[in-house]
């Protein structure tokens, strides 16, 4: 384990979250926010730490191998989470240090899941913050990092791995820093594009850009207690499609950006996507015709909370809470789905849940010819057996870590549904669930125990389980030191 | 520059490597996942896993907007026709590894010709010509020779008890008087560019530039002068020995070649009648002994099994061969045989890599200076480099003492002509020169990389 290296990377992200709390700052500054001193009290504390991190650890070798990926990235975004709070908590609007640490694992992997009983209370510069940590969170921090760093390592592949969600990552060109780039500059132009519709259907430019970066990162922190109720019906349709948009495959723009359009749209996980937005659109649509009698509503707001939840964005323009079962139960449902891979979106991933239908597919196949040789084909491509057997163990410990988290979420006393969707919100990094954390709602009245175990279970759905669970081992840490 | 590399075996990783180093966008292809896998965990490049035959591989790997194709596959007629198609895709330059006998200097004319590839490498004619010059001049670990031979540079190990143990270059250049350069020293594992008062020690890898009559003017006066070796025995009768058996017998040297195998002794013998053939297991002292080897000049060994290599030389060293030659193909296996003693290590596949990294160089460089050759030296720690010095370049007609180079780089000699210059301070570089550089900190891809 390279230990030294380790420590440096984590030190560099702590100091690259220095400057990505600037923006904030000068919004305080603008606003004349009283979160001003705690804004520059928090970028102190980030550069003397990730300073500190940084000139203590200088790492001898920089050879990393996938472990280290592993533990860089954990670790990496608990430092950003635990220093990300501090403007919360120094300026005392979030007093309690669990609570402004809940909120800020929730901006960061863009879960949108929220301990805050009134939102507008909030000031601008906390309020900015909280969105922004979507939008960085939604690529990934060390993502970010990798475009600043030229030649950092030669196997930088391993902390994008970790980083990035989906059974496999590839490369869109052949340098880690290129492929990071052109991610953020297509993610950044998605953005900016989405900020340039929100102003034009006349919502004003703060409100635009928090509600670009929830749109964009995936995440879902508005800056109404009523999240996107009181847009007007043309800003909704915007962000519905926005978050659609976001959820698909980056790879995809890029492909579209080289002009690859043929390759772009046979893809088999974006028309499974579609599909099944399609029909739980309108599936909804048909449970909902009694509740919204205007046509135009009933669609809006169907395919509005559908997006929303599929992309694992959770803004919502109604209260679902009070929808009939059926469509709840649809709306469960798709927290598990998610988006497609390599988008901002969590969830299972569509592609996975594609790999495992096909999984089951081949398995059927087997029993019926038992000396038939099954391949597996995704894509357009051949599945490897390494790619089968990491999709099932990944289900295989999705679900356990689910249920081990939904126990120990149920020592506080609330109902089946409460805990059971707010565990579903977290871990799939959607935010709003149904009953007790419904989109009206929030997560305040849990207790400390249950608010650190839900930033756990957003952790893990955000970094797909592996890393942390590789930095808890201790075997990770034996051996080597550099 | 973006390359694509199709072919990821031996010779394809090592130079996917070295490229990798130099920051080229490299796209490496190959069809085996598990190579794939691998490489993608180990170095900052593009990995595809398809065959480099078929056309969308290609297409996907971006040959449009590649500027060089390097295919070394494991068959030469798969090399030839990916880049036949990489022309036709757009890929302005292409090399192929082409290394069976049977494409001879002609054909080979012809298939570079007509499907337009750029370079067509042989690695296995390159390093028979490699051992043949180090046969030619047995005193010297290894011989690089620069603008056609004129100009060449000589690694020698200082053995215990050599007149020049002990003494600084300063008096060095005193009592042996000659136009020469002790241009670098590996020492242990540290290499050093030395200066006037360095002091050599026995066990220095010492690198001595100079033309060619003043070296063995120079060895010579040293009195480690050998003449060139006219008895020598080969174990493993691959392609490396069939060409270097080429070169030896046309120059007149008896060759001995060793190998198990009945059906490759065999073909060796019909394309060799002049050499004697032996098929037989060379691991045993008997046979080794019946067949003279303690009246041969050379021993050199060319198996597939690099262990097999370190073990048969070390056991002709110690039998007393003056001049043992292990070809070694693992990296991993260099120290270990140094520490055997075994001082003459050749890695074919280096030879190529250093071939195809000076080509690449030579593509992408500018500046007003174009590489012409490159080699590695003291097992990859150093390099030396021939550069033709163009119009342009900023510092011509200065001074050399004038000039401020980088640290660890150092003008090792400068060639106006037929005239052979060993810089001291008072000598330019003018346009049209071969420059020849050595450097100990890599990567210089111009001649102004050198400048501070």
């Amino acid at each position: 384990m390279n230990r030294r290296m380790v420590c440096h990377t984590v030190g560099l992200i702590v100091l690259l979250e220095a400057v990505l709390m600037l923006p904030s700052l000068v919004t305080s500054l603008i606003y004349k926010n009283s979160c001003i001193q705690a804004f520059i009290w928090s970028i102190l504390i980030a550069l003397l730490l990730g300073g500190a991190m940084v000139a203590v650890a200088r790492p001898r070798t920089k050879v990393l191998y996938a472990k280290e990926g592993f533990a860089i990235t954990s670790l990496a975004w608990l430092f950003v989470s635990l220093v990300g709070a501090l403007p919360f908590f120094l300026s005392k609007q979030i007093p309690n240090f669990i609570d402004a640490f809940f909120e800020t694992v929730s901006g960061f992997t863009t879960t949108g899941a929220s301990i805050l009983n009134d939102v507008t209370a909030l000031d601008k510069g906390l309020l900015f913050w909280r969105s922004f940590t979507h939008w960085v969170g939604g690529m990934g921090v060390l993502v970010f990092l990798m475009v600043f760093l030229s030649s950092f390592s030669d196997r930088t592949i391993h902390i994008i791995r970790a980083e990035m969600p989906g059974p496999t990552v590839g490369k869109l060109l052949p340098k880690v820093k290129d492929t990071a780039k052109i991610l953020y500059i297509i993610y950044l132009v998605m953005t900016a594009l989405l900020v340039i519709a929100l102003l034009l259907s006349k919502m004003p430019l703060f409100d635009s850009l928090i509600h670009a970066f929830g749109t964009a990162g995936t995440g879902g922190f508005g800056i109404y207690s009523d999240s996107a109720a009181s847009l007007t019906a043309a800003q909704q349709w915007i962000i519905a499609i926005g978050m659609l948009l976001f959820g698909i495959n980056f790879n995809l723009y890029y492909l579209i950006l080289i002009r690859r359009f043929r390759s772009a749209i046979r893809s088999t996980e974006l028309w499974v996507y579609f599909g099944l937005v399609a029909s739980a659109v309108t599936l909804c649509c048909i449970n909902l015709s009694n509740v919204y009698h205007n046509i135009s509503d009933l669609i809006r707001h169907s395919f509005f909370q559908v997006s929303s939840i599929v992309t694992t964005t959770g803004f919502s323009t109604v209260d679902f809470n009070l929808w009939p079962n059926l469509s709840k139960t649809v709306l469960l449902l798709l927290m598990f789905f998610g988006a497609c891979a390599g988008s901002t979106a969590g969830g299972f991933k569509i592609s996975r849940v594609i790999l495992l239908f096909k999984n089951c597919g081949a398995e059927f196949r087997h029993l019926l010819h038992p000396r038939s040789i099954n391949v597996l084909r995704f894509e357009g491509k051949s599945v490897e057996s390494e790619t089968r057997k990491s999709v099932t163990g990944y289900l295989a410990l999705y679900t356990l870590c689910f249920f081990i988290i939904f126990f120990l979420v149920s020592f506080d006393s609330f109902d089946i549904e409460t805990n059971f969707s707010a565990v579903a919100a977290c871990f799939n990094n959607i935010g709003p669930g149904l009953g007790g954390v419904g989109p009206m709602s929030n997560y305040a009245a849990y207790s400390g125990f249950s608010k650190i175990m839900l930033s756990l279970a957003m952790l893990l759905g955000r970094l797909e389980i592996w890393p942390i669970i590789m930095t808890l081992v201790p075997s990770t840490w034996r051996g080597w030191r550099a | 520059m973006n390359i694509i590399i199709v072919g990821c075996g031996k010779i394809g990783s090592t130079i996917l490597e070295s490229l990798a180093t130099e920051n080229h966008d490299i796209v490496a292809v190959d069809t085996n996942p598990k190579v794939i896998t691998d490489i993608s965990n180990l170095y900052d490049v593009m990995c595809l896993c398809g065959n480099g035959v078929d056309f969308e591989t290609l297409e996907e790997a971006g040959a449009k907007k590649t500027n060089l194709l390097i295919a070394v596959t494991g068959s030469d007629e798969c090399n030839m026709l990916i880049c036949y198609m990489a022309r036709k895709l757009g890929v302005p330059y292409t090399i192929a590894r082409i290394r069976n006998p049977e494409y001879n200097d002609k054909s080979l004319g012809f298939i570079k010709q007509s499907l337009d590839i750029s370079f067509a490498v042989n690695p296995d004619a390159v390093a028979a010509k490699e051992l043949f010059n180090l046969l030619q001049f047995p005193g010297a670990e290894s011989i690089e020779t620069f603008s056609r031979r004129n100009f060449e540079l000589i690694e020698v190990v200082l053995k215990e008890g050599s007149v020049l143990d002990g003494m600084s270059l300063i008096e060095m250049r005193k009592k042996y008087p000659a136009s020469y350069l002790v241009g670098i020293v590996q020492r242990g594992d540290e290499v050093y560019i030395p200066g006037g008062s360095f002091r050599l020690q026995s066990g220095d890898r010492v690198g001595i530039t100079a033309s060619a009559s003043e070296i063995e003017k120079l060895f010579k006066m040293l009195g480690t002068m050998e003449d060139r070796a006219k008895h020598v025995m080969i174990v493993g009768a691959g392609r490396y020995a069939h060409y270097l058996t080429k070169h030896l017998l046309s120059t007149g040297a008896t060759v001995t070649v060793i190998d198990k195998d009945k059906s490759i002794c065999q073909s060796f013998a019909e394309a060799n009648p002049e050499a004697v053939v032996i098929c037989g297991d060379a691991a045993s002292e008997e046979l080794l002994m019946e067949e003279g080897l303690m009246s041969m000049d050379a021993f050199i060994t060319l198996t597939g099994h690099d262990q097999e290599n370190i073990l048969l030389s070390y056991l002709a060293s110690s039998k007393g061969v003056k001049k043992v030659i292990t070809k070694i193909n693992r990296e991993e296996f260099y120290s270990m045989a140094e520490k055997l003693g075994l001082e003459c290590l050749v890695s074919p596949k280096h030879m190529v890599c250093d071939i195809l990294t000076r080509y690449a160089r030579a593509l992408a460089g500018s500046e007003g200076s174009q590489v012409e050759t490159l080699y590695n030296l003291m097992g990859g720690k150093a390099e030396a480099i021939e550069f033709i010095v163009g119009e342009d370049f900023s510092r011509k007609s200065i001074p050399l003492k004038d000039l401020k180079l980088k640290k660890n780089t150092l003008v090792a000699g400068i060639i106006r002509g037929r005239r052979v210059i060993i810089p001291a301070g008072s000598d330019q570089i003018e346009a049209g020169d071969h420059v020849v550089i050595l450097s100990s900190s890599k990567r210089v891809s111009q001649l102004g990389d050198i400048l501070e």
